[in-house]
């Protein structure tokens, strides 16, 4: 009987069609709904009041999981628990199977989507920075048409995407993990579930002992995810056995300073992205990853 | 004036049709409109657990969920949960080891640990922490309720505790 | 005393006292058939949300209600104007608190709010929701004015003063100065300091704050559906403020989701519910939602303490000096006040060891925060930390075991009874048993030995000790001598059932920590009938005996002993008609799991269910001079201590990484001494969840202020608490020194966890870190901090 929100219409998708019809028609006062784990708190405390809420957890073309032409297809509206699940997932991009485990707690693993995730674009979440890691490509639709936009180009800021108000997610591509790719999921959180005070997800290719395509993306240090660029290039080509840790590390606060949140300083922060990548590229290094 | 919706689902096996305001929580759906009060609302932005219910066969927030969004649902309370008999060791075991003083948190609990139990039958202490680590209790500090999921787990399987 | 001894029904046949008997109550707990406040539907009750002021500190210029007023469904839209000739202010004040002061505070902000969340205008609707759609189009005006939120600076003479008429921002000073505290640091051996910080937090009960009130015009009767501590008092306060007749309200408490010492206090939020119920004739509910929780329930500690402690060659504690500051928000809260924490940190500082000089100063001062008031505690875990963390520092200084330390330092074992030299009186304690119990369960030596062949391989364990004392079993010294209608005394009435069974009403009531459970044991042992016969009412100022309720770990050692008493009496009753029917003398007779017996042989007589039906549906057959009273109540009230002190031992090991920072909780142990023992798994129970609670002060919880006065992180997605995944074991072990105050010698045990971890977790922490030297002293420990204490950062 408390935290209520105000008062909105409510559309039951069960198409696209459907979805992309009251958006067009109400642009801007319209929110899509997915997992609810974010917006609906957002609405009980009235933070968010659209006038109509697009309910898209009926659209099965949001759904799916599968490998098509050389990538890992994730529906957008496939939940944490179910994208955990995924054989095709664990095989094919074993980064997201680290990474779900640390998203807050079961019930909400039971709801949130994948989708909703990225779209929410919280910097503090964990799968923004997976999605960069693993240079996902993001599949966007509207009425219009359909566009594809890389990871990197998707997160715009805190809770800021590129979506335009008539355009929807709908699905995620990951390229396959190589036999010799390897990947780490970390996170230095006070309590279990909690969002992290620093988190990294990291992943590379180890390929006669050297590492290629590194990728390191930190979450819950900046406004969206962080994409280390210069520490990756430190340790880019370099043996995995015997790479200078401390110069990958000391290459993170290159033209990079840490946002403060509100009991962590961005002095801790950059401070824990360090931990995190020598634990990333030990692991790397002894083939646990 | 937003109109209300008709939303027809199963409430622990029995049909339901409302009408209800899309507006409204599947948690304040069941207690308000469904008399079910045994599903707690303590902080009606996801983080405390006490609202924790199944949705076709799964643990969710109540407070996350729209009641609108549950159509053809089967939503299942602790008030189910209790009639089935599906949790009534776990109960007894909360009884007995005092897993739980005001019982503001138990119904969520409940359903939390329940679905553990399900999932992994005999759960490390790890675990089983690691699994309730969303559902919030100011009383007890968990241990007995540690204790008491630990002790019907082995039962369960036979084990002796 | 050993006459004593055997008198008591402790010993008794099938006594139920000293056994972990399951609570009655739990079962419907367990399956959601609880009955909290929220679950409470009446016909014509209407909804309550409030407009508050999103300032620390602002002038209300005006308000305009008209468009909220014209939402359908709205009922009533009221401010403070409209209140006035319903409701009175109430002052925070105590008498015995000598210079105490504070300001008027109303149900609705009067022309100015003072804090964040401060109630400014009521929305009374049909549902909450629509309250809240009409609380939207409520506008206000405000004015910001300067906030005072720096307790530090709050008494400089450039802050403005919030409350004019009251000169300053000084709420209320405590000194103490007893002994020769110059001479004593002059003489000392080692000598150590420390500033401490003790954050702000707050008590999250998970049910919020509740209340239905429901105005019967009819009768001119109020009935106060409420999630509370204290039934009998809330009944006084709202007569008193609502001008209403005392003997017409009525407060019931059904389950209570928690409460802390939360719900002990007046809040204006609920008051406006009341007010509004008289006002609009009909059921009022009002609900605080989680994030009015986090700025208007009561906020808890909030101290800088600056203190040293003087030890002389032999380890021995001789001397504290102490400076306390608290800043308690704008308003000393009522009716309990916000000094008593204050006064809990300057009676109780060191208050296991028998050094006889100590001088204390203790400031609370007024700012644009939160209120500050009594949480489970109440200003031990700041005495107990400032006490343990300079202990452990000197015995660092000195070179000795902390342990040591302490042992050499307590209060010797024949010194009792004992006056400590802020002046209060200790009955008995058991520190010297207690922490070599602690030490040997903990197993201490394996555990040293294992933190100094760990640290060889780069893990850093802590080992941290708090011994302490705990306020329980209040006497009239509490608040009764200060004016305050906060009764002190319990009662119990039993009645013998013409089925057998016993029914008893108390006036302590359950918050879930097991009143229920241990009146039942108490009376079941006294009459000598079976738990499951026993029925317990609570928390229904129509039917309980007039009470003081649930605060201060009173329930078992005053309640429970009212009902020990009343048991006895109803037993001594019901012999005497047993007596006459049986045609025996009522001493050669007892009454054994409900049945009348021989008291030499055990042979049964009659069960009590016989006796039942003879008294209550045939007295004809009963002799002619026989007038059986079937039906006993007796009071009880401490009277020969004002406190029964409880002691107890604490140890935390904990694990630091230093490379995050982070802290993990390998393993806690207690050991306690709080007098006879009447549920031994709810008293660990108790103890269990007194120490998370520490813990989630140390580690976790803290309101964040702004500089503003604007609360930073007041939703349960940013305020952290203990959860499952980071809480550890706790073992508790018992050493059992009954009081002699009372034949059932309980002490009480509902806040001495709380009391202790907080300085048992820090001194763990900074032990881990010693090697490094670094120490921390600002809660909570946070990795951040705990970096920056490494140099890390």
């Amino acid at each position: 009987m408390r935290l209520k929100p105000r008062a909105f219409e409510y559309v039951r998708a069960v198409s696209l069609q459907d979805v992309f019809a009251v958006l067009d028609s109400h642009g801007d006062e319209a929110k899509v709904l997915a997992g609810g784990q974010s917006l609906v708190p957002a609405l009980n405390m009235r933070l968010a009041a659209p006038e109509i809420v697009i309910d898209m957890n009926a659209v099965a073309e949001l759904r799916g999981i599968a490998v098509t032409g050389g990538m890992l297809r994730i529906g957008a509206m496939n939940r944490y628990a179910e994208v955990a699940a995924s054989e095709l997932v664990a095989r094919h991009a074993p980064l997201l199977a680290r990474a779900i485990p640390f998203i807050a707690h079961p019930a909400i693993r039971n709801r949130g989507t994948l989708g909703g995730s990225l779209c929410n674009a919280d910097p503090a979440s964990e799968l923004p920075a997976c999605a960069l890691a693993l240079q996902a490509m993001f599949h966007l639709r509207s009425s219009a048409g359909e566009r594809s936009i890389a990871a990197e180009e998707f997160f715009a800021g805190t809770y800021t995407t590129v979506l335009e108000p008539t355009e929807v997610l709908v699905s995620v591509d990951v390229p396959l993990a190589a036999a010799d790719s390897v990947s780490f999921f970390d996170e230095v959180a006070r309590r279990q579930g909690d969002y992290a005070m620093a988190g990294l997800a990291a992943c590379a290719v180890r390929r006669g002992g050297v590492l290629r395509d590194v990728r390191l993306a930190f979450f819950a240090v900046s406004d969206m995810p962080h994409l280390a660029d210069a520490a990756m290039a430190e340790a880019e080509g370099q043996p995995a056995a015997d790479l200078d840790v401390e110069a990958v590390c000391a290459a993170l606060g290159k033209g990079f300073t840490p946002q403060e949140d509100l009991t962590t300083s961005g002095a801790a922060k950059l401070h824990l992205m360090k931990v995190l990548t020598r634990r990333a590229l030990t692991a790397f290094a002894g083939g646990e990853a | 004036m937003v109109k209300p919706v008709i939303v027809n689902l199963t409430v622990n096996g029995e049909p339901v049709s409302r009408a209800v305001e899309p507006r409204l929580t599947l948690a304040d759906f069941l207690r308000d409109d469904l008399g079910l009060k045994g599903t707690h609302v303590g902080c009606e932005h996801g983080v405390c657990g006490a609202c924790t219910l199944r949705l076709d066969g799964v643990a969710v927030r109540g407070c996350l969920t729209l009641a609108v969004q549950c159509e053809g649902a089967a939503v299942e309370t602790i008030e189910g949960v209790t009639e089935r008999g599906v949790l009534k060791d776990l109960q007894d075991e909360f009884v007995a080891r005092n897993a739980l003083q005001c019982g503001f948190c138990t119904p969520g609990m409940l359903i939390s640990a329940g679905e553990l139990l399900e999932r992994n039958p005999l759960p490390s202490r790890e675990e089983i922490r690691e699994q309730l680590s969303g559902n919030y209790c100011r009383c007890t500090g968990y241990q007995s309720i540690v204790d008491a999921v630990e002790t019907t787990a082995r039962k369960r399987s036979g084990q002796n505790t | 005393m050993t006459d004593r001894r055997a008198m008591t029904v402790l010993d008794r046949p099938n006594s139920y006292i000293g056994r972990s008997v399951p609570r009655p109550n739990a079962a419907r707990l367990a399956q959601g058939r609880g009955t909290y406040v929220d679950d409470i539907v009446l016909p014509r009750m209407v909804h309550l949300a409030f407009c508050r002021s999103p300032y620390a500190h602002a002038e209300i210029l005006s308000i305009d209600t008209a468009a909220a007023a014209a939402l359908p469904g709205v009922v009533r839209i009221v401010t403070m104007a409209d209140l006035k000739d319903y409701c009175t202010p109430w002052v925070g004040i105590l008498d015995h608190l000598k210079g105490i002061k504070s300001a008027p505070q109303w149900p609705l902000a009067n022309g100015k709010a003072f804090f964040q969340g401060e109630p400014v205008v009521a929305v009374v609707a049909t549902s909450r929701a629509l309250a809240e759609d009409a609380v939207d189009l409520v506008e206000i005006d405000y004015r910001e004015l300067p906030a005072v939120a720096d307790m530090e600076t709050a008494l400089d003479p450039d802050t403005p003063v919030i409350h004019p008429e009251l000169g300053d921002n000084l709420c209320f000073e405590r000194r103490i100065d007893a002994g020769d505290v110059e001479a004593a640091f002059a003489e000392a051996a080692v000598v150590v300091e420390e500033t401490l910080h003790f954050n702000r937090h707050t008590g999250v009960t998970l049910e919020p704050r509740s209340i239905v009130c429901d105005f019967n015009p009819a009768e001119e009767t109020l009935t106060l559906h409420m999630s509370v501590q204290c039934p009998h008092m809330s009944k006084n306060l709202y007569a008193k403020h609502l001008g209403l007749d005392e003997d017409r309200v009525r407060v019931i408490c059904k389950d209570v989701g928690g409460s802390f010492g939360i719900k002990i206090h007046t809040y204006s939020d609920e008051m406006t519910a009341g007010a509004l119920s008289v006002m609009l004739r009909r059921p009022v509910k009002f609900v605080a939602d989680r994030l009015e929780s986090f700025t208007t329930d009561i906020h808890a500690r909030d101290h800088r303490v600056t203190a040293k402690m003087a030890f002389n060659a032999e380890g021995e504690v001789t001397a504290i000096d102490m400076d306390d500051l608290t800043g308690i928000g704008p308003y000393s809260v009522y009716p309990r006040s916000s000094g008593i924490e204050l006064n809990q940190v300057a009676n109780l500082t060191g208050g296991p060891y028998k050094h006889r000089n100590y001088r204390v100063r203790a400031r609370a001062v007024f700012q644009n925060k939160g209120v500050m008031c009594q949480y489970r505690g109440v200003g031990h875990p700041i005495a107990v930390a400032v006490g343990e963390a300079l202990i452990d520092k000197g015995a660092a200084a000195l070179g000795m075991d902390p342990a040591e330390v302490r042992r050499r330092s307590f209060i010797a074992d024949d010194a009792y009874p004992y006056t400590s030299p802020s002046g209060a009186i200790y009955e008995r304690q058991s520190h010297r048993e207690s922490l070599a119990k602690l030490l040997q369960t903990m197993d201490y030596e394996g555990l040293r030995r294992e933190q100094q062949e760990l640290r060889g391989r780069g893990v850093h364990r802590g080992i941290g000790f708090a011994s302490l004392i705990e306020v329980t079993n209040p006497s009239p010294a509490f608040y009764g001598v200060g004016g305050a209608r906060i009764a002190s005394q319990d009662g119990c009435t039993i009645r013998l059932d013409p089925t057998g069974g016993i029914t008893c009403a108390t006036g302590v009531t359950e918050q879930g920590q097991g009143t229920e459970a241990i009146i039942a044991q108490i009376a079941a042992t006294a009459v000598g009938v079976e738990p499951r016969h026993v029925r317990v009412i609570t928390g229904d100022t129509d039917v309980v005996p007039y009470g003081g309720g649930t605060w201060a770990s009173r329930g078992a050692g005053i309640g429970g002993e009212a009902a020990l008493q009343a048991g006895k009496e109803l037993r001594r009753n019901i012999l005497a008609v047993a007596g006459a029917i049986l045609q025996s003398t009522p001493e050669s007779l007892d009454i054994r799991d409900g049945v009348i017996v021989d008291e030499s042989d055990g042979t049964e007589r009659m069960p009590l269910a016989e006796l039942g039906r003879l008294v209550y549906f045939r007295g004809d057959t009963l002799p002619p001079d026989l007038q059986p009273e079937l039906v006993a109540t007796r009071h009880y009230t401490s009277r020969s201590y004002p406190f029964a002190f409880t002691n107890a031992a604490h140890a935390c090991y904990i694990e630091v990484d230093v490379e995050t920072g982070l802290l993990k909780l390998l393993k806690y142990w207690v050991v306690e001494d709080c007098g006879t023992v009447i549920n031994p798994l709810l008293v660990a129970e108790q103890t269990r969840g007194g120490v998370v609670q520490g813990l989630g002060a140390a580690l976790y919880e803290e309101c964040l202020y702004s500089p503003e006065g604007q609360l930073l992180n007041g939703s349960l997605a940013d305020y952290l608490l203990p959860m499952a995944g980071e809480m550890p074991d706790i073992v508790v072990e018992h050493v059992t020194t009954p009081t002699e105050t009372s034949e059932l010698g309980a002490k009480g045990v509902g806040e001495a966890g709380t009391a202790g971890a907080p300085g048992a977790v820090m001194n763990a922490l900074n032990d881990a870190l010693r090697p490094f030297g670094a120490r921390l002293a600002h809660m909570p420990f946070t990795p951040d901090k705990i970096l920056r204490a490494l140099g890390k950062i």
